[in-house]
């Protein structure tokens, strides 16, 4: 009787540790898979909405009401002929990970789109719809188009380096040299790709 | 364990192994919308991007020369 309850518990015991690993096979599902579909789609939405706001002209210009269904501080949409036509994703305020679930995200601190000193965004190579999945692709020359409420930046892609992640520095010291870089999250190395302004405006 | 759950489920074994694909797809729902999305902000895998350090205070300005 004694031995009939001890392999009942090691029973359960084994059925738990099987429960315990199947639940970390299906996280491992839930982060590669999963968090692509439901960011794509909350990106989708984001940038439809923005795009509503900037076709009628009520955006509100690095801010966003929480009532209108935009993810907080969802400010730009950034569109990358290189990485297909019909390539846009939301650029929100802040580069947490629950920031960067909902877009691409702009460096606290760092110059708004289309301001003179450096403009820095980061994103997911993989995961949580991997934005800049594709960022090796770009070749000098290749065009960036940051969209506000205030209008639009265009930047071409100046070079392409990759650093260690502790690595902060510019190759352009001059305050007065408008840039982009763009450091990214999930890797041990961090490629960082430079963009200048070519052209902005309303 | 799962045999008592399955004990415990009603009716014939048709009926009982719905009810168990039922569970388990409620079981996975329920961690993909509410428990992994609350586990991975204490697993490091995605705290990593590069911060910066010490910025200045005016954007304008942000002088990101060999911070490292």
């Amino acid at each position: 009787m004694r031995g009939g309850v001890r392999a009942g518990a090691l029973g359960v015991l084994g059925e738990v540790l099987m429960t315990l690993g199947a639940l970390v096979v299906l996280f491992v599902v839930w982060q590669v898979w999963w968090t692509d579909v439901s960011s794509d789609r909350a990106h989708a939405a984001t940038v439809s909405t923005l795009e509503r706001e900037f076709a009628s002209g009520t955006g509100d210009p690095g801010s966003t009401s929480p009532t209108d269904g935009l993810p907080a501080g969802a400010f730009a949409i950034v569109r990358v002929p290189r990485f297909g036509a019909d390539y846009a994703r939301p650029l929100v305020e802040g580069t947490s990970a629950a920031e960067l679930a909902e877009g691409l995200g702009h460096y606290d601190g760092t110059a708004g789109p289309g301001e003179v000193g450096n403009f820095a965004i980061a994103g997911h190579r993989t995961t949580y719809g991997k934005p800049l999945a594709q960022i090796d692709s770009l070749r000098e020359g290749d065009r960036i188009v940051v969209e506000t409420a205030a209008g639009w930046t265009v930047y071409a892609v100046s070079s392409h380096e990759i650093v260690r992640p502790s690595q902060w520095r510019s190759s352009h010291p001059s305050p007065e040299t408008p840039e982009q870089r763009r450091p990214r999250p999930c890797s041990p190395s961090r490629p960082v790709t430079r963009a200048s302004v070519r052209s902005g405006g309303g | 364990m799962y045999a008592a759950l399955w004990r415990a489920l009603p009716g014939p074994v048709a009926l009982k192994a719905a009810a168990m694909i039922v569970l388990l797809a409620l079981v996975v729902w329920a961690c993909f919308e509410w428990v992994f999305p609350l586990v991975v902000q204490w697993l490091p895998y995605d705290d990593n991007t590069v911060t910066l350090p010490n910025l200045p205070s005016s954007p304008h300005h942000p002088d990101l020369q060999d911070l490292a």
